[in-house]
This record gives structure tokens, C-alpha cells and sequence, in this order.
């Protein structure tokens, strides 16, 4: 069975000028021990996928569909049975590694806490496995930083004690919600060593959510691209790279700055912006933006539609690979 | 050879920071800039790259004195601007412009596109007629891709990629010879960056300005920049021609920063050869002795400690800080 199964999600929010659709119709689905990158621009609704999953959306988000966990049904559970899952099975690492740690608790209590929460053990024992855990992600003076507050800490070594306190409890499913975009590039590599370091021992399911394609090309087993609220794409990393099928993956993938290759003259773009989530485009929310369009994009929405083995697409326009 | 607009020399800039309590603290300095030569010459773009904390921002505020400068000169077309006073700074602004990272945040929310745009004529055409000033100002966003339109909106109704184009045109209008983008692209999704940065590359040829772009992007610094600059701990690590840079980096730390940065290959991605350096860039309050990089090199040797490396000419145009560059 897979681990996460997400089955025709909807997300919607209620705000003082109308109805936002931030996810919608979104499937997918995630094995053991796979990571899964999700990759897309801001608004694409990459983030609140998953924090609908986790049972994290703001107040006036309303979530529609399946999202089961070892084949339990998350959706519209109760606090409680989030509280169990969040952490122990499966837990989150967020961006901002500041702002998700708590300012006035010491590193060894707020890692602690977890095990003391979900397995009731000692706190000279949680202490113990907390101290393993910093070793684990390469934090230097490990006993030392069990008693610091997290202001004392650089933003990298901040980033690693989240991603110790997610692996506290060894949980089955991992979401890493832009793990490195806060940090510099040098300390960005230490950390995805890490992650890769997890996936592979641990057999660890990663969701990893990014706009950076150059961290889903080292890490993702699959790819999903998303585009104002739906998956546009999905399929084999190696595939997706190789030979991307939607225009709106290979406009990203041409647009990225690439370090191997010697830029001249101008970039590649993709015209326009990304749409306004409380009026979408009619037909499929890209045609505004695409150079392929057709009459049909414009008045019929295209839907996921197996292009190949392990690939999916949702466009009616075969681009061919150039 | 185009002759230098702008040539820095010797640039320090030293913030003064307390340390201990308000009683018995005692002040030291914070060494953001320390010891920058550069020249920039017309129609050239000068890549700045470095980790957070570097010094990349203060040395682009320096350089438009923006900051109080602790020693050195930064000459504009043959003057000090370091030795001048407050108006005749203002004058040389004219020439002098940047563009802030933040898209949203450098643009005040109480004024229309249109004014925010216009200021710079208000303040240093106060006489122009307002037919004038508006013709200009339809003239330039016209030219950074905004739809005149548009010109009595209001920063909030515009999306970050166009913010960052209103600040642009608002850099623009006075016709300066150099800009100094500060993180221009780097709060901006992929599609939008690539817009921006072909705005930039076609303003810089049919101006002819100079930039001065600072990044923490190596691969986006790589696409717009003539030469390039490497920064760490407020020194110059490594300044190159853009290809020689790329293509034979000189420097350790130059080596690891571009290892550091991910390609978007999957094949390419997980077969390079990683070289990843350990720790943190140490704190600019207590920087080591010698070689400031030597904390997390893997070449550091006693020598490191001792001596500070100054910048040695590797070849024509490429110089590099190390005391063992010829080894690497």
C-alpha cells in the first residue's frame, strides 16, 4: 500500500474578495522510501497540498477529497488523530527554520518533547536519543547545543535541529517544504546530503516540496509540477528533465540559470505572470501564457493523462521534444 | 578599451557594534568591507557573489555612499565622491542609481507608479513642466515593459515581477551610466527572474550602463556578468573575466561555492564530484587571523594563519587571494 494517496483534492479559502481555489483536483501518490519533489512558482499550491494533508490550513481554508495516510483517510479528522500521526509517523520541515522553532525553549527540550509526547519515555532518555539525533545531522558540539536557544544557533545548524526533531520518532513519511531556500549555498548542499543520507538508510518516504529544479534533480526519484492549484505534470525525474511534455515544464526548464553552460545573450522566458487564483484563465489556467495554445486550450480544461510509462500530462498539444 | 567610470580603491567600511552590556560594553568593529579594489568600466556589468554576510550589500551602498565609508576612495568619472560633500553627492546621484531586492517593500505604498517613477525629476528638474515629466515617465515604463495604463496604480496592485520593474524605470529616468542591482532577481519566481534579467541586459546595450549586479545566484551572476567578483568575510577572494572564472576557478572557495550549486540534470547532479565544506562562515565580529577563509578550507596550512593573502594576478585579468592557488 502506498504511504500517502492523495485523491482528488480540493482546497479552497474564504477571503474578503471571494473564493480562492488554491488546490484543485490534485492526485498523486507516494511509496515507501520514494521522494517525491513538487515543483512550481509561487501560488502554484504546492505547499497547501501538503499542509491540508497535515491538517495545517489557516482557519478559512476548506479542504475537499482523500488524503490517506496508510490508507487512512486524513481529511476531516479530528485534532486527535492529527496530533498522533504529526511527528510520530509522518512530519513536517518548514522554510524558515527560525520561526519554526520555538524562541524560548531550549534545543534538547523541544527535541525531547517529541519523544516524551509520542513514546512517553524518561527525559534523561529523550535527552540520550536527542543528543544521538544532533550527532546524526552532523551538528558539531552536540552536547553543547542541547542547551542552547534556537537564536544562538546559525541559520544552517537551526535547519538541522528541525530536521532532527523530524526524524526524533523515525517516521515512515517526511515532508520538507523548502528545506534550503532560506539558506546560502554551501550550507544548502550540507543539508540535502543529509536528507539524501535519511532517504537512503532510513527508507524514509520524502515529499520535497521547491522551485528549485536543481535540488529536485539530485534528490527526486519522481516529479510533480504544479500550476495554479492542479499537477500539470508528473513522472520519472530522469524522464521529466530528459524530455518535459508540458510547455509550462519545459518554459521552466529552459528559464533556469544553469551554472554548466555559458550563458549568451538573452534568457529564455516564459511571457506574462502567473495567474490570479480568484479568476483562472477558462480552458487550461497556462493558455494565457503559452506558446502553443490552441482554440480548444481556451475553452476546454485538459486533464492528467498517462503519456507514457510513469508519465502524465495535462495538455492537449504534443510538444515534441526539440 | 573603454576607460573606468568608477575605480575603488582600498574601500573599508567598519560598523561599529557593542559588545558586552550597555555599561561596561565596549565597542568593535564589525569589518563588513575591508579592503575592496575594483574599476568598472562604461557598458560593463560587474558580478558580486558571496554567502549572506559577505559584505556583497554594503559594498553596493559604498560605492553610492550610502553608508558611511571608513577609509579608501571610490572615484566617479575622476572625482572622490568619498571627499565631497552632501550636495555635491546629490549631483552625482543623477548618475548613480540602484535597485533594491525587495520589490514591494522599496516602493512606498502611498504613491501611484506614476509618482513614485516621476520622483527622481521632481527632485532634480523641479522647473520641467508636468507634460514633460509625464511624457517621460509614459516614455520609460513603456521602455521596462509596463502598460502606461497602468501608471496610477498603486504598488499593491502589482505583482512582484512588475514592482520590480516600476523600480527599475524609476532607476532609469535619469538616465544614469551605473546602476547597482541589489538582489534584483532573487525575490522573484523562476518565469519572472528571466524576465527581469533580459530587461536589465537590454537596458545595460541600449544605454550603455554599467552595472554593478550583486547575487547570491552563481548561475544567474554567470548569464549577466562581464567580470565577476567573489566575496567572503568582506574580502575579495577571487576577481575574474566571466568565463575564466567559471570555467577555472583559482580559488578553494570559489571551487566549493559553484560545487555547492545544484544543476537542474539529474545525471549531471548526481554523478559531480561533491566537495562540500563543513561549518558556517565565522562570525565578521572575530575574524580569523591570516586567511579568512582558512577556517573551512581544506588546504589551510600554517601559512593561512600567519600571513593574509593579498590578490595575486593568476593570469591576464584573473586574480586570486591565495597563498597556494598555484597548488590547487
Amino acid at each position: 500500500m502506498s504511504i500517502l494517496d492523495i485523491r482528488n483534492l480540493n482546497v479552497r479559502f474564504a477571503t474578503q474578495d471571494g473564493e480562492v481555489s488554491a488546490v484543485n483536483d490534485v492526485s498523486l501518490s507516494l511509496e515507501r522510501g520514494e521522494c517525491l519533489g513538487i515543483v512550481g512558482e509561487s501560488g502554484s499550491g504546492k505547499s497547501q497540498t501538503f499542509m491540508a494533508g497535515m491538517g495545517l490550513l489557516a482557519a478559512n481554508g476548506r479542504p475537499t477529497g482523500k488524503v490517506l495516510f496508510d490508507g487512512k483517510n486524513l481529511i476531516g479528522a479530528d485534532e486527535d488523530t492529527f496530533n498522533a500521526v504529526r511527528g510520530d509517523r509522518m512530519s513536517m520541515i518548514f522554510q524558515d527554520p527560525m520561526t519554526s522553532l520555538t524562541p524560548h525553549m531550549r534545543v534538547g527540550r523541544q527535541l525531547g518533547e517529541v519523544l516524551i509526547r509520542h513514546r512517553g519515555v524518561s527525559e534523561a532518555e529523550a535527552r540520550a536519543q536527542s543528543l544521538t539525533m544532533l550527532k546524526r545531522v552532523q551538528i558539531p558540539e552536540a552536547e553543547r547545543r542541547l542547551d542552547m536557544y534556537p537564536h544562538e544557533l546559525s541559520g544552517g545548524l537551526r535547519q538541522r535541529v528541525m530536521i532532527a526533531m523530524a526524524l526524533m520518532c523515525s517516521p515512515e513519511l517526511i515532508i520538507a517544504d523548502e528545506p534550503t531556500t532560506a539558506l546560502d549555498v554551501t550550507v544548502q548542499a550540507q543539508i540535502l546530503d543529509i536528507l539524501r543520507d535519511v532517504k537512503e538508510r532510513l527508507n524514509t518516504a520524502v515529499i520535497l516540496i521547491t522551485h528549485d529544479l536543481g535540488v529536485i534533480a539530485g534528490l527526486a526519484d519522481r516529479v510533480a509540477v504544479m500550476y495554479a492549484g492542479r499537477i500539470v505534470e508528473v513522472g520519472d525525474v530522469r524522464s521529466i528533465f530528459a524530455d518535459p511534455r508540458h510547455p509550462y515544464t519545459r518554459g521552466l526548464l529552459a528559464c533556469t540559470p544553469r551554472l554548466d553552460e555559458a550563458g549568451a545573450g538573452l534568457m529564455t522566458t516564459i511571457s506574462g505572470q502567473p495567474p490570479n487564483l480568484q479568476r483562472l484563465p477558462s480552458g487550461c489556467s497556462f493558455h494565457p501564457r503559452c506558446a502553443h495554445v490552441t482554440d480548444r486550450c481556451k475553452t476546454e480544461r485538459p486533464l492528467l493523462e498517462v503519456v507514457g510509462p510513469s508519465r502524465a500530462k495535462a495538455c492537449f498539444v504534443d510538444v515534441k521534444a526539440a | 578599451m573603454a576607460q573606468s567610470l568608477l575605480q575603488v580603491r582600498d574601500l573599508k567600511v567598519y560598523f561599529p557594534v557593542r559588545t558586552g552590556g550597555v555599561l561596561f560594553g565596549e565597542y568593535t568593529a564589525l569589518k563588513a568591507v575591508d579592503g575592496i579594489s575594483f574599476d568598472l568600466k562604461s557598458g560593463e556589468t560587474l558580478g558580486v557573489v558571496g554567502e549572506s554576510g559577505c559584505g556583497k550589500s554594503t559594498l553596493g551602498r559604498a560605492v553610492l555612499q550610502l553608508v558611511p565609508v571608513t577609509a579608501g576612495a571610490v572615484s566617479w568619472l575622476g572625482s572622490d565622491l568619498t571627499q565631497q560633500d552632501k550636495a555635491e553627492i546629490k549631483k552625482c546621484r543623477q548618475e548613480l542609481q540602484i535597485v533594491f531586492q525587495d520589490p514591494l517593500a522599496s516602493l512606498d505604498p502611498r504613491m501611484t507608479a506614476g509618482d513614485i517613477i516621476a520622483e527622481p525629476l521632481r527632485n532634480y528638474f523641479p522647473q520641467m513642466s508636468s507634460d514633460e515629466r509625464k511624457a517621460k515617465v509614459q516614455d520609460i515604463m513603456a521602455k521596462v515593459g509596463l502598460l502606461p495604463a497602468m501608471v496610477n496604480r498603486y504598488p499593491h496592485e502589482f505583482s512582484g515581477g512588475q514592482c520590480q520593474r516600476i523600480g527599475i524605470a524609476r532607476a532609469m529616468i535619469l538616465r544614469p551610466k551605473l546602476i547597482v542591482c541589489d538582489e534584483p532577481v532573487s525575490a522573484l519566481d523562476v518565469s519572472i527572474r528571466a524576465q527581469v534579467i533580459n530587461l536589465l541586459m537590454d537596458l545595460q546595450k541600449t544605454f550603455n550602463l554599467s552595472l554593478i549586479f550583486i547575487s547570491h545566484d552563481l548561475a544567474v551572476v554567470r548569464h549577466i556578468s562581464h567580470r565577476v567578483m567573489v566575496m567572503y568575510l568582506g574580502r575579495v577572494m577571487e576577481l575574474a573575466e566571466r568565463e575564466s572564472l567559471y570555467r577555472t576557478p583559482r580559488h578553494p572557495y570559489t571551487q566549493a561555492l559553484l560545487a555547492a550549486v545544484p544543476i537542474p540534470d539529474p545525471d549531471k547532479e548526481r554523478a559531480k564530484k561533491r566537495l562540500i565544506l563543513t561549518g558556517d562562515p565565522p562570525s565578521p565580529l572575530s575574524p580569523p587571523s591570516g586567511c579568512v577563509f582558512r577556517t573551512r578550507c581544506g588546504k589551510a596550512d600554517d601559512t593561512c594563519t600567519s600571513a593574509t593573502p593579498v590578490l595575486d594576478a593568476a593570469s591576464s585579468g584573473h586574480e586570486v587571494a591565495c597563498h597556494h592557488w598555484r597548488n590547487i
